[in-house]
């Protein structure tokens, strides 16, 4: 019999990354449920075909990569991938959106920098980005909720022939929309009677639907918190900070008061970002402190851009802007050591004490 | 008694596997064939032996002597013959040979005469230091440290608080847990003659709240002593502590009870403090009050491949493969024989290797306890090895430094402050060999200044020998030109006389011919007048026979 040498520990978890991948796309779901509601069948189209595209363009590089094909595509990250950026793609996105959008994501922004682990910038954010620069207009063509004044949303043929005109022409016109956050910058005389009449695209806090839409990935993020998925700093400093800059700019309930604390907690992109976009390890800080840093730039930046930027929505951007600050975070905000003065350079130290 | 507590960071909380172990009493082993006693069973210099091949020994009878400071001696650990001194592999995570002593049991187990101290509230504490040294005392939680040398702190030191680590945090073993439930007064002994040595302000003895018994069975024994020691009060504590892996490391345990951190790479005597594991206080109870030296322990028999898990009383030298047959060994099973716990302890390679003075536990695993782990995967840098490190380290930085051998980088990370507890490793969802990486680095970093000490070396070498010899050219040099100039001067000197001579050449003319002919012109005349005449009388000769024959 042959005794196994191997060095401690020998004792294991049983968690792995497939796991925590699988919870992240489990999480989403309320979310999902909220945009299927109210924007209908194209937003699961949508990520059905952003799930098929991510395993295709992962499968194609880990082929070319020469790495052993079932252990990649298993650790579920691709999906997460295409889960995130489906979700934030307009319901009835056409089909090559979703396929150069995720591709950019899995082939540029994740394998050409190394694959998982290894990318400095989150794919899902840059796919983001590199459509919304790229296709401005199909990128802000949203539906108009369900409940906002004679929004119904269309079928699931019609939604798969508007999302895949190839095959046939959909039986009704789809009439798309501005979001609440797009007409909040777009019409600034708005006043606030406008704002509240029934059948605008405002809601009782936020946009119509969108409230919901953002209840809903609160409540997936909760639950990555209690399953310790992912750690509390980075979302409460991002949501933190944004309450904070939305209550010193608040002027006002019209459109020129740049929008209510609440307003903007709920509105577009907000708790997507703060739970699973802003949250993925890899291209987050790691230390506790660096994680708040981190959220809080990413809060302000996301006020800053939605009231004084040219884009409605800003958590793309704000998210890639602080992957940049990571490194330099974490450089500079190490947690002191045992037994050190410093977290730094243990040079410091050891004329500190001698 | 609720002392409070300081907690420390990270930690992580695995299954315990304890009970298993739990259900006998401390077990006897009856006497094996031979025992092997290795002669580097600490840190430190290996002992000396003083014993021959073929010479007869009692029970208790020292073997070898420690050598220099920091080092331990060994005794027999029952009475018989030496049947060897050779090389044997150790238990040791190199796997490498090393000098031991092979003891044939005569199975008589007859003591040599012990030498208890009477009263050791009457001995001097160095009296006591010294005893404890003879007796062979070392660690017994893990790295075997000799006692001796951390119970003599430097004098101007002031040790406020001694702990005695009974935390026994690593999963699986029980071995303190049972000595304490069975033996807790030698324990409190222990203690009493450590805290007699060191005279600490307090005593403070730290078990996890996993061992109610154990707490319970402490507790009573320092009631009894409180009764019985009415004249004498004492300040042992006994403080209860959340179960929490790795809350029985020594820095850890420090943080938690007093909230000092020991200064990186420093020992704890820097912050006022001494720790003491619970199995070495019992050793020094037995070799102070009962003149035993070190020559037995309890061991932690456990995991699914034995059948009769439990806590055995192990002569030191006794083959695992003696003890593990003990304990209903299924061969079959066995894919991984750990020693130590499963966290920190090493794989051994071989059931023939001894028992040692820091063998705390044999964990015997089958394949299904503890598979061969998945291929890692690319990190994700999740961070719940960050949250996981009880010495507040970067774990998933640290692992980029050392996958790109950027040692210089780990070093500024502290990697050298890593305990190598392999919480991060435990944790890891991408199963990344973690600590292991550390421990490869931390290799390489000894290895790195191992050779710049060399270098250093090589250089001062080779500089004070171009230093030597540039010095004995210069000295060379400087002989070479004396040399040149005094025949320089002596050259000058004489052309100066020379021409000192042909000025004064004229006007000492006729005076130097009036002037007497030296010898050696003398001689010069002579012979050129003894040539002169020879010639003349060769011509006359000539002359006379051309005249004799023309006529």
């Amino acid at each position: 019999m042959k005794l196994a040498k191997v060095t401690s520990p020998h004792l294991h978890d049983r968690s792995d990354t497939s796991h925590v991948m699988k919870m992240v796309i489990v999480a989403t779901l309320p979310g999902l449920a909220a945009l299927s509601w109210f924007f209908g069948w194209g937003v699961l189209i949508n990520l059905v075909w952003a799930w098929i595209v991510a395993l295709g363009c992962e499968a194609i590089v880990v082929k070319i990569r020469k790495r052993p094909l079932g252990y990649y595509l298993n650790d579920y990250s691709a999906l997460v991938t295409a889960t995130l950026l489906g979700l934030a793609l307009p319901p009835l996105a056409p089909w090559w959106l979703t396929l150069v959008g995720v591709g950019f994501a899995i082939i540029v922004a994740k394998h050409l920098y190394g694959g998982l682990g290894s990318n400095p910038f989150n794919p899902a954010a840059v796919g983001y980005v590199v459509l919304l620069i790229s296709f401005p207009v199909q990128m802000s063509s949203w539906l108009p909720a369900r409940g906002v004044e004679g929004a119904i949303p269309p079928g699931f043929i019609d939604s798969l022939k508007s999302i895949f005109p190839l095959l046939g022409n959909a039986s009704v016109d789809i009439v798309t929309q501005a979001t609440p956050l797009d007409q909040l910058k777009q019409r600034p005389g708005l006043t606030i009677t406008e704002i509240w009449q029934p059948g605008s695209a405002f809601g009782r806090f936020a946009g119509v639907g969108w409230e919901w839409v953002n209840i809903g990935f609160l409540i997936g993020g909760l639950f990555l918190l209690f399953r310790k998925i992912i750690y509390w700093q980075i979302p409460v400093a991002m949501l933190g900070s944004l309450t904070v800059m939305s209550i010193i700019f608040w002027g006002g309930s019209g459109s020129e008061g740049h929008g209510s604390p609440l307003f903007h907690l709920l509105s577009g992109a907000t708790m997507l970002c703060a739970f699973f976009i802003a949250t993925d390890p890899v291209t987050a800080a790691t230390s506790n402190r660096g994680r708040l840093i981190y959220g809080a730039g990413i809060g302000v930046l996301i006020y800053v851009i939605r009231v004084w930027g040219s884009y409605p929505d800003a958590a793309a951007f704000a998210v890639l802007l602080l992957n940049f600050c990571a490194p330099l975070i974490d450089y500079y905000v190490q947690p002191r050591t045992y037994g050190h003065n410093s977290g730094h350079n243990s040079d410091s130290d050891r004329s500190g004490d001698s | 008694m609720n002392r409070k507590l300081f907690s420390f960071p990270g930690g992580i909380h695995p299954p315990e596997n304890k009970l298993q172990s739990l259900n006998l009493p401390i077990q006897s082993v009856p006497l094996p064939k031979r025992l092997i006693l290795p002669l580097q069973q600490h840190i430190g210099a290996p002992a000396k032996a003083i014993v021959n091949v073929g010479d007869q020994v009692k029970k208790g009878q020292c073997l070898a002597q420690p050598q220099g400071f920091v080092s331990a001696s060994i005794h027999a650990p029952t009475s018989g013959a030496i049947a060897e001194i050779a090389d044997h592999e150790i238990p040791h995570p190199s796997g490498l040979a090393s000098l031991c002593i092979v003891l044939q049991p005569d199975g008589e187990d007859s003591w040599c005469e012990a030498q208890p101290i009477a009263d050791y509230s009457a001995a001097k504490p160095a009296e006591l230091v010294d005893k404890i040294r003879q007796s062979g005392i070392t660690g017994m939680g893990g790295a075997g440290f000799p006692t001796s040398v951390k119970l003599s702190p430097p004098a101007d030191s002031k040790i406020e608080s001694l702990i005695i680590n009974a935390v026994e945090c690593e999963p699986y073993i029980t071995a303190d847990d049972m000595l304490m439930r069975e033996r807790a007064a030698g324990v409190i002994e222990g203690a009493l003659i450590l805290n007699h040595i060191l005279q600490t302000r307090e005593t403070l003895i730290a078990i996890e709240d996993n061992k109610p018994d154990a707490i319970a069975a402490m507790r009573r024994a320092v009631e009894a002593l409180s009764e019985s020691h009415n004249s004498q009060p004492h300040n042992i504590e006994i403080v209860v502590i959340p179960t929490r892996y790795p809350s029985g490391g020594e820095k850890q345990l420090i943080q938690n009870l007093t909230g000092k951190e020991v200064p990186s790479g420093k020992p704890p005597l820097h912050v006022g403090i001494v720790v003491q594991n619970t199995a070495t206080t019992y050793a020094i109870h037995r070799a102070i009050n009962h003149g035993e030296p070190l020559i037995s322990r309890i061991v932690t028999l456990t995991g699914e491949a034995l059948n009769k898990p439990g806590n055995y009383e192990t002569l030191l030298g006794t083959p695992i493969e003696h003890l593990l047959e003990l304990a209903g060994i299924d061969n079959q099973q066995l894919s991984r024989l750990i020693m130590g716990g499963p966290m920190m302890g090493f794989a051994l390679d071989s059931t023939a290797l001894p028992v040692v003075k820091t063998t705390n536990c044999l964990l015997a695993a089958t394949n299904t306890e503890y598979p061969e782990q998945p291929p890692a995967m690319p990190c994700i840098r999740c961070g719940a090895c960050a949250e996981a490190c009880p010495a507040s380290l970067l774990p998933q930085q640290l692992l980029w430094f050392s996958m790109g051998g950027e040692l210089d980088k780990a070093e500024q990370y502290n990697v050298a402050d890593c305990i190598e507890c392999g919480a991060c490793s435990y944790v890891c969802p991408s199963h990344i060999p973690l600590v292991q990486y550390y421990r490869a680095t931390k290799g390489e970093l000894a290895q790195r200044r191992a050779d710049l000490i060399q270098s250093d070396h090589a250089r001062d070498r080779f500089e004070f020998r171009e230093e030597r010899l540039a010095k004995e050219k210069a000295e060379k040099d400087a002989k070479r030109k004396a040399r040149a100039e005094a025949a320089a001067k002596a050259q000058a000197a004489k052309k100066a006389a020379a021409a000192l001579e042909a000025k004064e050449g004229g006007a000492t003319k006729d005076s130097s011919d009036a002037k007497p002919p030296s010898d050696k012109e003398d001689v010069v005349a002579a012979a050129l007048a003894r040539v002169e005449a020879k010639k003349k009388a060769k011509a006359d000769a000539a002359a006379k026979t051309q005249q004799q024959e023309s006529s």
